[in-house]
């Protein structure tokens, strides 16, 4: 009724206030986004040589490169992605495949990671600080850090991984089944290779997350910027690296600029392989 | 009793008359919704059995109790007997690899992997323990003959089955159930997602099938039942749950239907 009135009223086409709306608030965030990437591109290139990489960091930071950080970085999501994956997969593959015959149960665990999903990445870093640190004795170590992160992406990577299940048409399983195949040989040949983006994308998301972390780092691998001897070493991550030195080293904003400027191409590089192994995966399943 | 065993079963231990597969009293439950009740019917070797009756009235189900599809359905609920000669189809713990090896199934969607049209073939023979290259090779190469594709895909086994046509990927599907040497086979409306040209075309295939497989077929279209079939069971629904309502030899059915829901089904009134 009262859309009507409005309408005999006005004259002329109305304007689409929500799709004006929307568009502006796209806009901006597009806007915000590309300002931080120009800034950090505008800063962050002068720092950025071969030397920066390979060299350790000196004078907390000021100086030097970021050898010890990359290298940390690296191991913290290699611990983190070598627990989280076969974990992730598994998971998704029995809730996705194996537990059909219990709903009930399988919305009960999907309830409970996304809850996990939303908490804030602090409190895992004090669960990481209490469970991996104090209670394994782990002390601050990068496999602390990595098994903290571990636990941080596992609701991502389950989730998205088990969407990439969900999403195989129930064809195969049927004609398989009526085969007489196994569930195994079907897992491997036919459901797994499916599912593949949805995994790539459930990896990617995780691996956004852990690198962009610091909050559950700190408590937990520690911010020691030294070069790693092993995953038993404290060991700074990047993410960690840009916030110390553009919050507490007076003079340190071209180096963060830098490893910021670094973190952003790491990510481009991870996403980019991701999805030509999807790619690759899905061009490979067809052709053999 | 030997009823786990079917590796010492012969198909010409029966007079050619008898049911192969016997359903008796059968009935299937999803939770506590019925798809059917008190089916009896005999699924007879070397014949093609046409299953016809309106949407909904357990036609697929039924089909799905003779290769224990029903399996994957965690809250279906089987009851009553289904019997393949002394073998009791029903028993917990059958052998369904076994089973399902030769009682083959084609659905209306056409489902080949989304794999190569070789690996398609393949993959199920070396599941089944057929791992030598020679075997492999001649089974393929007789199941895709058998289906009139071979002609058509010989020069392009390693490319996906994905790019084939609608009508191809059907065959391809009846040639993946043929290279296992199956003795039944179940089709569930296997033309009717396929243009004309494609449907006549598997429906020959069946047509060729006589006397050599046993078949059991769910389809919608009249005509085609009356063309293939020998025998012809009719599924109805009554109150919400399948019942067969007369079935028999596929002239009688058409002609001198007992049933007055029958004769008005089979002449167009009615489903
Ligand atoms: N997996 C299932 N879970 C619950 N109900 C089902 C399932 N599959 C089929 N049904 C129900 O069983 C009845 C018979 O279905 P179906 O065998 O597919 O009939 P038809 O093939 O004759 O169309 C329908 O009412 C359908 O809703
Ligand atoms: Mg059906």
């Amino acid at each position: 009724m009262q859309t009507s009135s409005s309408n005999s009223t006005s004259n002329g086409p109305r304007p689409d206030w929500p799709a004006i709306a929307i568009w502006t608030i796209a806009t901006l965030i597009t806007a915000t986004f590309c300002c931080i990437l120009l800034d950090i591109l505008w800063h962050g290139l002068g720092q950025l040589s071969w030397e920066f990489l390979t060299t350790a960091p000196a004078n907390a930071g000021r100086d030097g490169g970021i050898n010890s950080i990359l290298v940390s970085t690296g191991l913290i999501l290699l611990v983190c992605l070598s627990v989280a994956i076969p974990l992730g997969v598994g998971t998704a593959i029995f809730l996705a495949e194996f537990a059909r015959g219990n709903p009930r149960f399988s919305r009960w665990v999907r309830r409970s990671l996304d809850i996990l999903a939303g908490v804030p990445s602090i409190v895992f870093g004090l669960f990481g600080y209490a469970f991996f640190v104090q209670r394994l004795g782990l002390g601050f170590s990068i496999l602390s850090g990595g098994l903290t992160l571990a636990c941080m992406v596992l609701p991502i990577l389950i989730r998205a991984a088990e969407e990439g299940f969900r999403a195989v048409p129930d064809g195969y399983r049927l004609g398989a089944a009526s085969l007489g195949l196994s569930r195994w040989g079907t897992l491997r040949q036919v459901l797994l290779p499916s599912a593949m983006p949805g995994l790539v994308v459930g990896l990617v998301l995780g691996i956004g997350r852990a690198m962009a972390e610091t909050a559950a780092l700190i408590f937990t691998s520690g911010y020691v910027d030294r070069m790693p001897g092993s995953v038993w070493d404290s060991g700074r991550s990047l993410s960690i690296h840009i916030f110390d030195l553009s919050m507490n080293v007076p003079g340190g904003e071209q180096q963060a600029y830098g490893s910021a400027l670094v973190l952003i191409l790491l990510l481009i590089v991870i996403n980019s392989f991701a999805s030509w192994i999807a790619q690759r995966y899905r061009l490979g399943q067809q052709g053999r | 009793m030997t009823a786990l065993d079917f590796s010492t079963h012969q198909k010409t231990d029966r007079p050619a008359t008898a049911a192969l597969i016997q359903a008796h009293d059968l009935s299937l439950r999803y939770g506590n919704k019925t798809a059917f009740a008190a089916v009896d019917l005999g699924i007879r070797a070397g014949e093609i059995t046409a299953i016809v009756g309106p949407s909904g009235c357990g036609k697929s189900s039924f089909l799905m109790c003779l290769n224990r599809l029903t399996d994957l359905v965690p809250e279906a609920e089987v009851t009553g007997q289904l019997r393949w000669g002394d073998w009791d189809l029903l028993h917990p713990k059958l052998d369904t690899t076994c089973l399902r090896r030769r009682v083959g199934m084609i659905l209306q969607k056409p489902n080949p992997f989304p794999l190569s049209i070789w690996k398609n073939l393949t993959f199920p023979l070396a599941e089944h323990g057929i791992k030598r290259k020679a075997d492999q090779q001649q089974r393929i190469e007789q199941a895709l003959q058998e289906v009139g594709l071979w002609d058509e895909v010989k020069d392009r086994l390693k490319d996906s089955a994905l790019q084939l046509s609608g009508g191809q990927q059907q065959r391809l599907c009846l040639a993946r159930a043929l290279v296992l040497q199956p003795e039944v086979l179940l089709m569930d409306e296997p033309c009717s997602a396929l243009d004309p040209i494609s449907s006549r075309r598997v429906e020959e295939l069946v047509q060729e099938m006589r006397g050599r497989y046993t078949v059991a077929i769910v389809t919608h279209n009249l005509a085609q039942a009356k063309r293939l079939a020998d025998r012809t069971a009719v599924f109805w629904n009554e109150a919400g749950t399948g019942h067969v309502i007369e079935a028999g030899p596929t002239q009688q059915i058409f002609d001198q239907p007992h049933h007055p829901l029958t004769r008005d089904y089979v002449s167009g009134i009615q489903g």
